[in-house]
């Protein structure tokens, strides 16, 4: 089943991109939506019947070349389940979306069939995910990784009569490889130092990296610290974290369904993906988990901030993006993986739903995406209005405090910004996130308003023409509004609920947590006669911690999906915050929108009159902290300098240069003179014979003959 | 003791009297009316015994006291030379027919040619060595000037004698010389003499003798008869002069130095590096001016035989092997591309220059293929076999420590492959043409180029397992 799951999309993607003439338009457009549904159903039978149990399922022998050893194997574990549904059910969503909204489009002509193209490429994209989530090392892992990319840089060059799709495609291809830079010397550090890179042996080795130092460009670094930051190097390309973001906004220029699949449901999670699944690394590295949760926070605040004026519908959905996954980033950064993994899950439904209705939108306005010439839309497309209402609702985290009861949104940032509180002990973490969901309070409702109130502004026309999208777009909406609406208080407990059901979730055994510890010892030993490390198991319940730590140095793989140190408490902790913690996110929340209320609809002038009374704040935001600007004077300049001197004076000059005087000059001076040489004459031929045995003896007789 | 001596040189006996029996009959028969069936015969005689000695022989084994030697080299080569010499004969049955060409005197000079080339690989004495060399000089002499009433074709006759002559009287004054300082005229009997250090008399003998033989295989600076003799004979001729006689020579150039010469290698080593190095870039440079097909063929061979010697020079026996795999590719190449050139004809006359080549691809595409891809070995472009000769070569030259050598090689190889791909930008690239050339009208041409050209590429898998051939026949020689 799990085979069916995972190679359905690339049969669809075959069929699809090499076939299409055969099984034509419409054909292509079906079969790979069916199969793509039919791998949802089957991700989320398994999902349900899944029992925590890790399992592994080997699919053939890959690369074996000395001690290096690659299978294409599944790994089925909690985390791998989660990302399944996520992706196969955005992914058929988006498929099925897809066939109204690609259905007429403009920078194609009408005879030029484009629609399988774009199909082959979602589910070939959708394929490389499942590759990278299932991966049972981390070369399999790296290959997903690039797989996705390549479908990326496909999918945001998918217009590619248009520059600036193209620009954005390469931005986007080079500003990851950075990160996969990183990430492959992670791979190569964890080989260099465990002599495997399968996840089992990489885990297992997690105690032995902290204890070892290992020499690094200009110093010794910790082994588990350097290879947790290599690796989140990689997630920062990947996830758009800050330094390595700048793609993202730009990756807008593809078709919108791809914006909802790729650039916030599921491409740009697999670096949360990445640090939750190598969380046994992770929990030995502190100094690198600090330095995710650092990025995280000031992620999250720095794009809410510039999603503040963007006026162009995707890219504040784009910065919102960008500022979601720094949320999920803080949450793995202060441990509590589970949370990560739950916003995650979380966002994927309410993100690729706002996606999907901003391309709604987009789709009934002719194209049009700045928000400046929207208003008013709520009665021309009412059912898209509701959606992108429910949407905003879960993004800015609406539901009654102190319960857990409210949309997806609400369950799933409040646990982030209560363990921000936790692990940070109310630090910078903690007030940047709290500070960001003010700012996303805003711009959400800010879009709401500016999009579905009001007056109608910009071309008349336009407005008049406005329509609901088709049925085969409405109905992934409101699939997607289930997840949004419900999905939080669903899964609340088993992500973020006490320890044992969150264990229970994730097969992670009992004794390796606090509670057990301390729990009776029957339980204990009940729980170790399932558990496979049953000695282990004993261990960890009579003895200490050190002990336990010092078992895991035997090289006994951590079970289950997710792995917490005995000393990580800040689940617990962030259990027990006080009130005002609990209450804080939703206080910012209704700070965002009453602003934006006033603003947007109560005083519709007094945007422009902030703007003009802090013009320099205003156009640092508007430039998105010149961050741009900033890369192209540092790295993009200089590049082109360098290459433009090795191409004109380097290639040019000196190797063309020499190459074109040697062949045109010296080569054809010796033909001549060859030429001349080969006289006709007999006399010539044999004075030639002569002169060159005379040479010849009188070398031998200096040179040969005188030893 | 003379009858086994007669058996071991049976082959050479046979193809002698076959050709007096041939030459006797034919002139007291239908003269040049017997000319097609002499050709055929002759051909089919050489690659019967071919055969025969290719898969009869076996062991080392020497006839009249050392004069005459049986061993897998001679084999090897023997077996290369008839094969070669049959296929020559073959395509030049129809192209002599069609000009009033074909006497029956051509076959059978061709077969005595062929017996004298089969004694210089196995002569194992310098008196042998001359009787062979002379004897395969002399059949060359006459077929250049087969167009008796052509200016050019008695020019290149001529031209040939003279120099040929030349060159003989350089190469006896050495073995005079040799014979003089070593008391012997038997190559085991001069190794002895020689022993590890020669003396300075003998080592002028054996730059004299080198010099006669670098003439045979027009290494550079004794090469200038080249041109002009490949552009004034005939074409079959040319095709023949361009394959058979250089493996002999090689093979005899292989022997002398291994077999009489094998204790100073050190000494001759350096005189080959040179002539080598010469003959590569002369050939790689010269034959870019060139206009005509059959004097770039002819430049080509001197930079080709600069690749063999240079895996002579190696003084190896991984050296002998690769110049030995190295000649059996240059062979079949050139069989090809000579089947081409031969092919060339415009209203029934020959063509030789290449601009008629202009376009040729849209005309003939399966033939410009095959064409292109002879260009592409002979240039040693990858995959192709032609690549993999010169590598061996390399190979050899870096390993028997001329390093320099190897690196010249690669050099003078990228010069060369300039002409080579200029043909294939005519026939691909070139301009439209009124005057483009005729079909081909020989299914025997066709069939050869065709070959040829699959050969290069499908001998790639293991070049037809000649590797190991040679590695037995080279390890025979050198010892």
């Amino acid at each position: 089943m799990e085979t069916i799951i995972l190679f359905a999309p690339l049969v669809g993607a075959i069929i699809a991109g090499f076939g299409w003439r055969i099984i034509g338009d419409k054909g292509a457009q079906w079969l790979t939506t069916g199969l793509l549904f039919l791998a949802a159903l089957l991700s989320w039978i398994v999902f349900l019947s899944f029992d925590g149990e890790t399992q592994h399922i080997n699919i053939l022998r890959w690369i074996e070349s000395g001690t290096l050893q690659t299978n294409w194997g599944i790994r089925l574990d909690r985390l791998t389940a989660i990302m399944l549904i996520v992706v196969t059910t955005v992914s058929a969503l988006v498929h099925l979306y897809s066939m109204g909204y690609m259905a007429h489009d403009d920078n194609f002509g009408h005879h030029e069939s484009y629609r399988p193209r774009f199909f082959a490429y979602l589910s070939f994209f959708t394929f490389a995910m499942l590759m990278l989530v299932t991966s049972d090392n981390l070369v399999q892992m790296f290959f997903g990784w690039e797989g996705v990319g390549v479908a990326s840089y496909l999918l945001i060059g998918f217009y590619y009569r248009k520059p600036s799709a193209n620009a954005a495609a390469i931005k986007a291809f080079v500003v990851n490889r950075v990160g996969d830079f990183g990430f492959a010397l992670g791979i190569f550090a964890l080989f260099f130092l465990v002599d495997s890179i399968k996840m089992d042996d990489v885990f297992a080795a997690g105690p032995m990296l902290a204890e070892t130092q290992v020499s690094f460009l200009w110093g010794e670094w910790n082994a588990a610290n350097l290879i947790a930051v290599l690796l989140f190097i990689g997630a920062m390309g990947k996830s758009a974290q800050l330094i390595l973001h700048t793609w993202l906004p730009d990756a807008m220029e593809g078709p919108t369904p791809v914006s909802a699949l790729i650039h916030a449901a599921t491409m740009v999670t697999a670096g949360v993906f990445l640090v939750c699944r190598m969380s046994p690394i992770f929990e030995y590295a502190p100094e690198a988990l600090m330095f995710v949760t650092f990025l995280g926070a000031t992620t999250a605040f720095f794009a809410a901030t510039v999603g503040l004026v963007q006026n162009d519908i995707k890219r504040v959905i784009a910065y919102s993006t960008c500022s979601q996954l720094g949320y999920m980033f803080v949450a793995a950064g202060v441990g509590v993986y589970s949370v990560a993994m739950f916003h995650l899950f979380t966002h994927a439904f309410f993100k690729a739903m706002l996606f999907l209705g901003a391309g709604s939108v987009i789709h009934g306005m002719h194209h049009e995406q700045d928000m400046r010439n929207y208003g008013g839309l709520r009665k021309k497309l009412p059912y898209t209005f509701w959606a992108m209402m429910i949407g905003t609702l879960a993004i800015t985290g609406v539901g009654i405090p102190l319960t857990h009861i409210g949309f997806a949104g609400f369950l799933s940032k409040d646990a982030v910004i209560e363990s921000a509180w936790a692990g940070t002990a109310g630090g910078y973490a903690f007030w940047m996130l709290v500070i960001a969901a003010a700012f996303t309070s805003f711009y959400s409702w800010r879009l709401i308003f500016l999009t579905f109130f009001g007056k109608p502004r910009g071309d008349k026309h336009t407005h008049e023409h406005a329509h609901e999208s088709p049925m085969v777009m409405l109905v992934p909406l409101g699939v997607l509004a289930l997840g949004a609406v419900f999905s939080g208080m669903i899964w609340y407990n088993s992500f973020f609920g006490d320890h044992d059901s969150v264990n229970r979730f994730f097969g992670i055994p009992t004794h390796e947590t606090v509670d057990a510890g301390h729990g009776e010892e029957a339980a204990a030993e009940d729980h170790g006669e399932t558990a496979a490390a049953e000695d282990h198991g004993d261990a960890a319940a009579t003895e200490d911690h050190g002990t336990a730590v010092a078992d895991h140095g035997a090289g006994v793989a951590p079970e289950g999906a997710l792995f917490f140190h005995p000393d990580n408490h800040t689940m617990d902790d962030a259990h027990h915050a006080p009130t005002w913690v609990k209450v804080s996110p939703f206080i910012a929340m209704l700070g965002g929108l009453l602003v934006a209320l006033w603003f947007y609809v109560w005083d519709t002038s007094m945007p422009k009159r902030v703007a003009e009374t802090n013009p320099v704040l205003y156009r640092f935001l508007l430039n998105k902290w010149y961050f741009d600007e900033i890369y192209d004077a540092i790295f993009v300049q200089p590049s082109k300098a360098i290459g433009r001197f090795l191409w004109k004076r380097g290639d040019g000059n000196v190797i063309d240069g020499s190459i074109n005087g040697v062949a045109m000059g010296i080569v054809p001076f010796l033909t001549r003179l060859a030429g001349k040489a080969q006289s006709g004459y007999i006399f010539t031929y044999a004075f030639a014979m002569v002169i060159g045995l005379a040479a010849l003896i009188t070398w031998i007789t200096l040179a040969g003959g005188a030893h | 003791m003379i009858g086994s001596d007669l058996n071991i040189i049976l082959p050479e006996i046979i193809l002698s009297l076959f050709a007096m029996g041939a030459l006797i009959g034919a002139v007291y028969s239908g003269k040049d009316a017997l000319a097609p069936v002499l050709t055929w015969a002759s051909a089919a005689v050489m690659a019967v015994v071919a055969i025969w000695i290719g898969i009869s022989g076996e062991g080392t084994q020497t006839a009249f006291d050392g004069m005459f030697n049986d061993d897998g080299f001679a084999r090897f080569a023997k077996v290369v030379i008839l094969l070669s010499g049959a296929a020559v004969l073959l395509m030049s049955q129809d192209y002599m027919a069609r000009r009033g060409l074909l006497r029956f005197e051509y076959p059978v000079l061709i077969v005595l040619a062929s017996v004298g080339m089969m004694v210089m690989v196995s002569a194992g004495d310098l008196i042998a060595l001359y009787m062979g060399l002379e004897l395969q000089s002399l059949a060359l002499y006459v077929v250049a000037s087969l167009r008796r009433d052509s200016v050019r074709s008695t020019e290149a006759g001529l031209k040939y004698f003279i120099l040929g002559a030349l060159s003989s009287g350089l190469l006896l004054y050495g073995a005079s010389l040799v014979y003089g300082f070593a008391g012997s005229t038997t190559f085991d009997g001069i190794i002895a003499a020689a022993g590890e250090e020669a003396s300075l008399g003998l080592l002028f003998g054996l730059v004299l003798v080198i010099c006669g033989l670098a003439f045979k295989v027009s290494a550079v600076p004794f090469h200038m008869w080249t041109p002009d003799v490949y552009e004034g004979s005939p074409t079959p001729v040319t095709a023949f002069f361009a394959t058979a006689p250089k493996v002999a020579a090689m093979g005899l150039f292989a022997r002398v130095l291994h077999d009489a010469f094998g204790g100073v290698i050190a000494d001759w080593q350096q005189v080959l590096a040179i002539l080598s190095l010469l003959s590569m870039f002369l050939g790689a440079i010269a034959a870019i001016g060139q206009n005509n097909i059959k004097r770039l063929m002819a430049y080509s061979s001197i930079a080709h035989m600069g690749y063999a010697l240079m895996g002579l020079a190696s003084g190896t026996v991984f050296g002998v092997q690769a110049m030995l795999i190295y000649m059996a590719i240059y062979v079949t190449m050139n069989v090809g591309t000579f089947a081409f050139i031969l092919s060339m004809e415009k209203d029934g006359t020959p063509v030789t220059s290449i601009s008629a080549l202009n376009n040729y691809s849209k005309k003939e595409p399966g033939k410009a293929l095959a064409v292109l891809v002879l260009m592409f070995s002979l240039a040693g472009v990858p995959p192709l076999v032609g690549f993999f000769g010169k590598l061996y070569v390399l190979r050899a030259a870096y390993e028997g420590g001329l390093a320099w050598l190897a690196v010249a090689g690669v050099v003078a190889s990228v010069i060369g492959a300039f002409y080579y791909l200029r043909i294939v930008f005519y026939m691909y690239f070139g301009e439209e043409r009124e005057d483009a050339l005729d079909k081909t009208r020989s299914p025997i041409l066709w069939g050869m180029l065709m070959a040829s050209a699959l050969l290069m590429v499908v001998g790639v898998v293991n070049l037809f397992g000649i590797e190991g051939v040679a590695q037995a026949a080279a390890a025979t020689l050198v010892n």
